[in-house]
Formats: structure tokens, C-alpha cells, sequence
């Protein structure tokens, strides 16, 4: 046993060792050229690397693991079609844990050991914010699928988005529950350490507020905690109509199942973080009749949303692309095309046929990116009934 | 003054369950002034394993149809989680920690910060009967009903909480006896005064430290298992959070000593509520690991680290 231990030690490191100088020439699947190392590492010229960064695993696994089957397919599609002016796209996959700091890390590496041309992620905002910083400095683009915080493309000009922002999925949320739902006294339910719930809280309660109605009283949990019992009891005393949750499925789920035992009877509401079908797992009879607002719903009848979900189905045997998947899809066209009409592949010229997207037929919507880099389109309302979530309104923007 | 109550319902709540993993940590530091800090996820795989035997029930019932199980089922997902996971805590002993015994302290901290991250680490991967990284949803064991209700049904005790309550009284009464009464425990008493001396003896160290190993990660299990009944999810990554809460309990309450450990649990427990209830759950860590640092100045033995003439 003693003496295994330190061979096994030896093995691992030489097993490490070999997968890291693997990865530098397997871009293109050719066989290392030799020892000679060119500063950073610049991929074959036949062939256009694209850099990713998500959560393959952790909590919020499931985010990152839809937004890569949605880019796979974009870029498969992609390459059948003759890839990029005659070049074909690859795209360097590393994994953030759904860290912040794991984020920034693999965005680094991405630009100075692998050398992308341009970088598709996060999911959460936190993670795209600590990548942005990074991309920003390096003048490489960054394409979020679905950040939806406000604060991520004001980072700089680099930083592009194909989804709406926060304050519109705040504001698509408070219109429907005051206006179609008629809800009068609205409690809301924040998780304080994400900029994603506390931007969707700030714009809801500002225009729940303007549009006549109360908001009974904001309290807040932080990722990770499992026990939502006290601030609940404290919500419960305001006995509101509705509880605005705009947190991630994870906690939901959770939160959903501990009011109901608390004797809450309040119709939910959150925002897209609650997309997946572990909502319905964790969450079971206690997220029934609740609503919340999404990028995109697998019903809508528009031509792009039913082409991208047949060719989805097909690559996934048979499985129903969530919002995120969607989003990645658009994230990954947007650039291809950019990069198509791009003057050259430098960052700035990148940059600037990113910014001149207009009117983009894209999976989730029609998307213009305006002055700010955000995508203007429309949003869904979706209603959790019978362990699935259904289409029940647009709202535009 | 009733919002006072019910956060203190839940803070016993969460406090018992913090009690019983920091009786494990407090157990095997009392032995082997070791903290084995992949206690928090032996209480992980307890639950994962209590988990899939209630998934074997659950898939052979009328599908369609909500799975209660009966008394009968319930404590056999006690038994068969606590028992494996006793198994578990001897395999992480016997393996991990004996060859190591007679090296620095240090070193063997390190190889216990080593198993916490290849159990929970390991147990992300998603390959024959491992999980996958994200969390499930624990089935209910019990159908929660209301058994205590007080000033107008503004304060209520369910079931879910008296039985956690009382499992947990129940599990520590039973150590205390184990560590006081019986021959086991007073090996263990002398194993954790001079390991050595104690071995030219005659008490069998290597089976007395093995034994409070699988007693510790039994009652992890348990702990698990009270935790899944009270936030019905099960999450590779629980026993991270979990286990260190109930370090600093057992730190508060004096390390090495069963009834600090409880007393402290409970303490971090009600202490964490209020703190969630009347300021923001934001200020909560802060103010547990606040918590610690006063208590380590004031009396760095911990609370009841005077009275530990016999180290448990």
C-alpha cells in the first residue's frame, strides 16, 4: 500500500502531462508536428477555433450541458454546409463548475493557450461577468447565449448577447401577473449572491409598483441553502396573492415544496432560471399553476423555432430542446455569421459585423443586437401544469 | 414573538441534524485528534443510499400513484443506509487513515480533505449507479401532519419535526450509554486518553478506532437521512455544506466531547435562524463562523471543553 500510493501519484502526472500535450494539436485531428512550440498556439489556418466556457458539472449542470448540444448542432449544420468562407469551425469546450472564478480561468486559457477567435457562454450571469473582464482586455468577442443581467455587455464592446435583458423579463413578469392575472399583493423571494435574481427583483418591483399594484416584501436566501422555512414564515404574514421567485430550478423546486407545507397558497411566478425538467422532479405538485417568463416556448408556431427543434430532435434522438439549447443555437449562428461577413478575423473586425446583426431569424425569436449589444425580442409566459411547462402568452417588448 | 418560535422550531430542527454528524467528528477527534473532514460526505453517500432504496420501492409500486412508504419500509432505509455507510467509514479508516497513523498529524488532515473531494467529486459522475452532478428530489418517507398547534396555529410542530427530534435524542442517548457504560466505550476512553499505553494493555486499538469510525459514519447516515425528510433533496455536493457546519459545532460545543458537540449543534442551529429570519440569509455564514471565533476567544477549549477529563 505505501508504496502504491506515490506510483499512482507518478501515473496520474504522466497521464495529465500526456492529455495536455494531446489537446494542442487535436483541433483539427492531425497528428502533432513535432516538439517546436510556436508562442501562442495557433490552430491550422483550415480551420476556425471558437472557445466555450460552461458548467459541465455542479448544480446548474444542466445549463451548460443544453447550451452545448445547442452550439454542437449550430456548428455541425455549420460545417456540412461548407463551415466558415471555406474554413471549417471548431469549438474548444472547458468545463467552469459553475464558478465564477473557473469561468475567468478557462476564459484565459481559451485566449492565451488556445488562441479562439471568438468565446460562446455563460448561462449565469455571475460567470459571464467574470469571463467578459477577460474577453474585454484580450479585444477577442464574447457571444452570452443567456445571461440576462443588464450589467454583462456593459463590460465593454465586446461583449454581445442573443437574449433579452433582465429588466424586460422583470418587467414581461410584472405585466402579466398585474395585468392578465390581477394580482394585487406580490411578496418576492430573492437569491441575493446571483445578479441574475437581484436585477429581475429590482426592475419587477419598480414596475409592479407603477402599474398599480403592492409589493408585500422582498426577502432573500443565497445559493446552495436547502432550509427557506424562516424567511417564508415571514413572507407568509404579509399574505400575499403571488410570490416572485427569480432564482434557478435547483432552489425552486425547493422553496415551492416548503411554502406549500407552510399553508402558502400564492400563485408562483419566476423568470427563465427556472427552465428544466428537473423543475418538475424537485418541485413536483407544489410548482403546479405557477408562471414564468422565457426566452422561447417548443409550441410557437414560427418556421426558425420549428426547423431548429426537428433538426434537434433528430441529432438527439427525439429530445425536446429546452430555451437554453435554443439560445446557445442562436449564440453560435449569430457568430457564424459574423464571422462571414467579418472583413478579417481579427477581434476588432469580429466586433464590428457582431454589432451590425439586424433582424436575425434566430430559434428563439427574431433578434436585432441594438447600441447596448442586446438582442430586442420578444418574450414568452410559460404555465407549469401536469409536470410541464406550456405555453401561455407573449409579451412584447 | 410567535415569528420567535417558529424560527426556534426551525433552528432545533436543523440543530438536531447538525448534532448528529458533529458527534462523528467530535467521536474520531476524541481517539485520533484527527479531523476527518470526509465525515460530511460519508453522510452525502447515506442519504444517496437511502435515496435508491427508496427508489426500489417506489419503481415496483402502482406507477401513477404517490409512494408512501409503510413503517416497515422506513426503517429499513434507515438500516441499510446507516449500515453501509458503517462499512463506508470502516473502508475509509482501514485504507486511507491506519497506514498513516504514525505519521504527522498533517498528513493525515490532508489525505481526509483528499477522500471529502473524491466522494463528493466522485459521486457527480453519472456512471453505473453514481448520481450525476444534479440534485434529486427525495422522496417523501413520511406524510407531514400537523401534531402540535399553539397561539391560534401561527406556531405548529408536524410529526416530521417531533420524530427528527426524537431519532436524534434517541441516537445520543444511545452513545452516551455506548461511551459510559460499556466495555467498547471505555477502550474507546482509553484509546483517546494514550493509544499507545492502551495498547500495551491489551485493548485492541486498530478494532476500537475501526469500531468509531463505523459508529460516527452510522450516525452520519442517520443525519442524512433526517435531512432529506426535513429538505427532501439529495445533492452530491450536501455533505460539503452540511459537514462543516457541524465541524463548527463541534468546535463550539468542545471537540472530543459528545454532549458539546449536541449542545453546540443546536446552538449554531437556532442561532442560524434567527440571524436568516430577522437579518438576511446573506449574513448567516458569517455570523456562524462569527459565532466560532468569539467562542474560541473567550474559551478556546469550547463550551464544554473544561469537563473533558475523559475524552470521549
Amino acid at each position: 500500500m505505501r508504496h502504491l500510493a506515490p506510483a499512482l501519484l507518478a501515473a496520474a502526472a504522466l497521464l495529465l502531462g500526456c492529455e495536455k500535450k494531446q489537446s494542442q494539436p487535436s483541433a483539427d485531428g492531425k497528428p502533432a508536428a513535432g516538439p517546436e512550440v510556436k508562442a501562442p498556439a495557433a490552430p491550422p489556418s483550415d480551420t476556425l477555433l471558437l472557445g466555450e466556457v460552461g458548467s459541465l458539472t455542479g448544480a446548474e449542470a444542466t445549463f451548460g450541458l443544453s447550451t452545448r448540444e445547442g452550439i454542437d448542432l449550430a456548428l455541425e449544420q455549420a460545417n456540412a454546409a461548407g463551415g466558415v468562407n471555406g474554413k471549417k469551425v471548431e469549438v474548444r469546450v472547458y468545463d467552469d463548475q459553475g464558478k465564477p472564478d473557473e469561468a475567468a480561468n478557462a476564459t484565459v486559457r481559451l485566449i492565451n493557450q488556445d488562441g479562439v477567435k471568438l468565446i460562446l457562454g455563460e448561462v449565469a450571469s455571475t460567470n459571464s461577468l467574470a469571463m467578459a473582464g477577460k474577453a474585454q482586455a484580450a479585444k477577442v468577442p464574447m457571444v452570452t447565449p443567456s445571461s440576462t443581467n443588464e450589467t454583462v455587455t456593459q463590460k465593454g464592446d465586446y461583449i454581445f448577447r442573443v437574449c433579452f435583458i433582465d429588466p424586460f423579463q422583470g418587467y414581461a413578469m410584472a405585466k402579466f401577473a398585474r395585468e392578465t392575472l390581477k394580482l394585487q399583493n406580490v411578496a418576492v423571494l430573492q437569491d441575493n449572491k446571483s445578479a441574475y435574481s437581484t436585477g429581475l427583483t429590482e426592475v419587477f418591483k419598480v414596475r409592479f409598483a407603477e402599474m398599480g399594484g403592492k409589493v408585500a416584501g422582498v426577502e432573500s436566501y443565497s445559493k446552495g441553502d436547502t432550509d427557506f422555512r424562516a424567511q417564508l414564515s415571514s413572507l407568509k404574514s404579509q399574505s400575499p396573492d403571488g410570490i416572485y421567485i427569480p432564482g434557478y430550478y435547483t432552489d425552486v423546486g425547493l422553496i415551492a415544496k416548503q411554502a406549500r407545507q407552510l399553508g402558502i397558497q400564492a400563485v408562483l411566478l419566476g423568470g427563465d432560471g427556472w427552465e428544466s425538467d428537473k423543475l418538475f422532479e424537485l418541485g413536483g405538485e407544489a410548482v403546479e399553476n405557477s408562471y414564468y417568463t422565457n426566452h422561447y416556448s417548443p409550441d410557437s408556431p414560427n418556421p426558425a423555432t420549428q426547423k431548429f427543434i426537428a433538426a434537434y430532435k433528430a441529432k438527439f434522438n427525439g429530445k425536446v430542446p429546452d430555451s437554453l439549447a435554443a439560445l446557445a443555437y442562436d449564440a453560435a449562428n449569430v457568430s457564424l455569421d459574423a464571422l462571414r461577413r467579418a472583413k478579417s478575423l481579427s477581434g476588432p473586425d469580429i466586433r464590428d459585423a457582431l454589432a451590425q446583426t439586424k433582424d436575425f431569424d434566430g430559434a428563439a425569436g427574431k433578434l436585432t443586437l441594438d447600441e447596448k449589444r442586446n438582442a430586442t425580442k420578444p418574450a414568452v409566459v410559460l404555465k407549469v401544469a401536469g409536470g410541464k411547462a406550456s405555453y401561455a402568452a407573449t409579451v412584447n417588448p | 414573538m410567535s415569528y420567535f418560535l417558529v424560527l426556534l422550531v426551525f433552528g432545533l430542527w436543523s440543530g438536531t441534524i447538525y448534532a448528529l454528524v458533529a458527534l462523528g467528528y467530535t467521536m474520531v477527534y476524541g481517539v485520533l485528534k484527527l479531523i476527518n473532514f470526509a465525515h460530511g460526505d460519508v453522510m452525502m453517500v447515506g442519504t444517496y443510499v437511502g435515496y435508491a432504496t427508496a427508489l426500489q420501492w417506489k419503481a415496483r409500486g402502482a406507477t401513477g400513484r404517490a409512494w408512501t412508504p409503510g413503517m416497515g419500509q422506513v426503517l429499513t432505509i434507515f438500516f441499510v443506509s446507516m449500515a453501509l455507510c458503517a462499512v463506508l467509514g470502516w473502508l475509509v479508516e482501514r485504507f486511507a487513515y491506519r497506514p498513516l497513523r504514525e505519521k504527522p498529524k498533517l498528513t493525515a488532515l490532508i489525505t481526509a480533505i483528499g477522500i471529502s473531494f473524491v466522494i463528493s467529486y466522485g459521486f457527480q459522475m453519472e456512471v453505473g449507479f453514481l448520481p450525476g452532478p444534479a440534485p434529486r428530489a427525495f422522496p417523501p418517507l413520511l406524510k407531514e401532519t400537523t401534531w402540535l398547534s399553539l397561539r391560534g396555529g401561527e406556531v405548529t410542530l408536524s410529526n416530521i419535526q417531533v420524530i427528527s427530534f426524537a431519532v436524534a435524542l434517541g441516537l445520543m442517548a444511545a452513545l452516551q450509554w455506548l461511551v459510559f457504560k460499556t466495555r467498547f466505550g471505555r477502550a474507546m476512553r482509553a484509546v483517546s486518553f494514550d493509544h499507545r499505553t492502551a495498547a500495551l494493555l491489551g485493548i485492541p486499538v486498530d478494532r476500537v478506532i475501526a469500531g468509531t469510525f463505523m459508529i460516527g459514519s452510522a450516525l452520519a447516515a442517520g443525519a442524512g437521512l433526517l435531512f432529506a425528510l426535513k429538505d427532501s433533496q439529495v445533492d452530491p455536493l450536501m455533505g460539503t455544506q452540511q459537514g462543516l457546519k457541524a465541524f463548527v459545532a463541534a468546535v463550539i460545543g468542545g471537540i472530543g466531547n459528545v454532549p458539546g458537540a449536541v449542545v453546540g449543534a443546536l446552538l449554531l442551529g437556532v442561532v442560524e435562524q434567527l440571524v436568516v429570519g430577522y437579518a438576511a440569509s446573506s449574513w448567516r455564514d458569517a455570523v456562524a463562523f462569527g459565532f466560532l471565533i468569539v467562542v474560541l476567544l473567550l474559551r478556546p477549549e469550547g463550551l464544554f471543553g473544561r469537563v473533558t477529563a475523559e475524552k470521549v
